[in-house]
């Protein structure tokens, strides 16, 4: 019966957040929020993984995010919009309903690449030298896009709300919402497992330890390939998830301001921490949107807090710990005894 | 053959921003091993604290009557912009950065309450002082000097100069004098210096000094050049120039100059034979090439760790 309430909390808060978009019990306004705390919680739980467990130090989460949100839109129009810029539909439009999940892994799978292609010259180089790489990448990136006339250039590309509107035309749900919550749940699981599997184990060795770890059999640069590049295929998918929201992106949306977001959400909830990632993503879309009537003032107020935050508990509220640590009552709840804590 | 040399003289101007503002990272994280994600914001207040300097000499802002010299106007402006801005640099350093080492947390600490320092100061400008970009007034008026087809302005002949002048300066102070010595001794161990009566903080406050007034002087020289202001020009040139820094060899002087350089004439070459989008794209790819061929840069020194 216990191992059942995950999954049933799950389902159940999927189905309320649906059927509460359905009958309007939620504005459109407080649906978007929703959905970008999602994707935030997907980028601020992915970055935590190399810059929280791994104790590296990436800058270029948005150049990941980018690749994805650009290789699954512009997949998902050239295949199913009408007149779309490769010559028309491929596939019949109510195909959209099954195909997105893989149009979203395939923006994971491509940022997952790029992960790879950056992650492989920080091997022979210190710490402090990724932080460069990342940011010279995701720069990089950038200016590839803004080069390529054919999605747009420094325009930005659109089209993605016939795919979404194609999908209300088979059942009129909010699909974007099922997405962002499948993804969401999916990261959450993908990231919990890896962390505690026993190849992960090797990712908490390397941040203690480096050489420490290496001499005690860890394969030190391919744990820091898988962890990286699942860290920013993650991202990707984000990305991809992003760029169907709002059915418009442009390389300007994915600066350097974008990734620092994602860092100010890693280390406002403790790094390492799963639970500390995705709560700190809630309460940061939140006070974003609490904030927005101050425009520039927010971005004195959160860099303020984080400096805060970083003299009097640099761990950040939850620092390596997750909620089921803070509250052992919950874990009992969960039937977790034997996650060996 | 006259266009690459008009080409080999905009890049050495560029590459003398580059290097004055990679100076001050480098010098920093030489000292405390820190990335200063602030230092291209301080390289901002740099300008904005000369463009306020210069505008309130002129008499525009009425406390002091109009009517003095243009040339008189920089040579109060340079220093007072400076020693502004190393005071800006210092309060960081007070305010933000030693409370965390006096605790020794870790490293990465200190990286976030730097990047998040600079974004303070650039959203606090622009929350202050709002987005209208600030026309910085002419001190000197511009002659522009033609040999064979090649002109040359004075500004740009001085902002190579002030390059080359701060180059020697600095590898005099840090590798000559006891307080520069004393820098290199707290790079190499930290630990050992204090025991041997070498006074760290004072030292440390000394290298923001340095770093913040050059960055300064690269913000006065730059916004000559190009006379718009706006919070975020520091922003993007900070973090080329810490690219910059890194690939000369994040630590060494020489490094930092020759990455600034490096940095300018590719950025240059690239805009001559390619459509100036092309710069970033291709200015970084050499530049992550180099340091996958070169992890330490071209001037730095592989630093065993051990167990």
């Amino acid at each position: 019966m216990r191992r059942c309430i995950v999954p049933l909390v799950t389902v159940s808060l999927l189905g309320l957040i649906l059927a509460a978009s359905v009958t309007d019990a939620i504005n459109f306004y407080w649906q978007s929020v929703l959905m970008f705390m999602g994707i935030n919680i997907i980028l601020s739980t992915s970055l935590n993984l190399v810059n929280g467990n791994m104790g590296e130090f990436s800058c270029g989460h948005a150049g990941f995010m980018a690749v994805g949100a650009y290789v699954s839109s512009v997949l998902a129009v050239a295949l199913f919009a009408p007149g779309g810029f490769l010559g028309g539909p491929y596939l019949p439009g109510y195909l959209t309903v099954f195909a997105f999940p893989l149009l979203l892994l395939a923006g994971g799978l491509a940022a997952a690449v790029t992960g790879l292609l950056v992650a492989l010259p920080s091997f022979k180089t210190r710490g402090d030298y990724l932080a460069i790489i990342t940011i010279a990448a995701s720069y990089i990136i950038k200016s590839t896009i803004e080069n390529v006339g054919a999605v747009g250039g420094a325009r930005g590309f659109m089209g993605m709300a016939k795919i979404t509107s194609a999908m209300t035309e088979v059942w009129n749900i909010p699909w974007m919402m099922l997405w962002v919550f499948a993804a969401v749940v999916f990261t959450l699981v993908v990231i919990r497992r890896y962390v505690s599997s026993t190849f992960g184990k090797g990712v908490d060795a390397v941040r203690q330890d480096e050489i420490a770890a290496e001499i005690m059999s860890v394969d030190t640069d391919r744990v820091k390939l898988v962890t990286f590049m699942l860290s920013s295929g993650l991202a990707g998918i984000a990305g991809g998830l992003f760029a169907f929201v709002l059915g418009y992106i442009n390389p300007g949306s994915f600066t350097i301001i974008k990734s620092t977001e994602a860092m100010v959400m890693v280390y406002l909830g403790g790094m390492g921490s799963i639970s500390g990632a995705a709560l700190s993503a809630v309460a940061f879309t939140l006070l974003m949107e609490v904030l927005r009537p101050m425009q520039v003032g927010k971005w004195v107020i959160i860099p303020m807090m984080l400096i805060l935050l970083m003299q009097f508990r640099p761990e950040g509220f939850f620092g390596h710990r997750e909620l089921t640590d803070i509250f052992p009552g919950l874990r009992r709840l969960l039937g977790r005894e034997e996650s060996g804590k | 053959m006259e266009s690459l040399i008009q080409n080999i003289l905009n890049a050495l101007q560029w590459g003398s921003f580059y290097s004055l503002i990679a100076l001050g990272y480098c010098l920093v994280y030489g000292v405390l091993s820190l990335i200063n994600f602030a230092h291209g914001d301080i390289f901002m207040a740099g300008a904005y604290f000369a463009f306020f300097g210069a505008t309130f000499l002129l008499g525009k802002t009425g406390v002091i009557p109009p009517g003095m010299p243009g040339w008189a106007v920089l040579a109060l402006t340079i220093p007072i912009s400076m020693i502004l801005t190393s005071a800006l640099g210092v309060t960081l350093e007070r305010v933000a950065y030693r409370p965390l080492r006096r605790k020794g947390a870790h490293k990465l600490y200190v990286v976030i309450t730097a990047l998040m320092c600079g974004l303070v100061l650039e959203n606090g400008n622009l929350a202050l002082f709002g987005a209208s970009r600030k026309n910085f007034p002419t001190l000197v008026p511009q002659i522009v000097y033609s040999l064979g087809g090649v002109s040359v302005t004075n500004l740009k002949v001085a902002v190579i100069l002030v390059a080359v002048l701060s180059f020697l300066f600095l590898h005099y102070v840090v590798g000559k004098t006891k307080i520069g010595m004393a820098m290199q001794a707290i790079s190499y161990d930290r630990f050992a210096v204090p025991l041997m009566g070498i006074p760290t903080d004072t030292v440390i406050v000394f290298t923001f000094v340095l770093g913040s007034s050059f960055a300064a002087l690269a913000g006065v020289l730059f916004a000559m050049s190009y006379p718009v202001l706006d919070p975020f020009m520091g922003a993007l040139i900070g973090w080329k120039a810490f690219i910059a820094a890194v690939v000369g060899g994040i630590g060494s002087i020489r490094g930092a100059f020759a990455g600034g350089f490096l940095l300018g004439f590719v950025e240059i070459m690239v805009v001559a034979f390619f459509p100036s989008t092309f710069r970033d794209l291709i200015a970084f790819s050499i530049l992550l090439l180099i340091l996958s061929l070169k992890p330490t840069g071209l001037f730095g020194v592989a630093r065993r760790t051990k167990i």
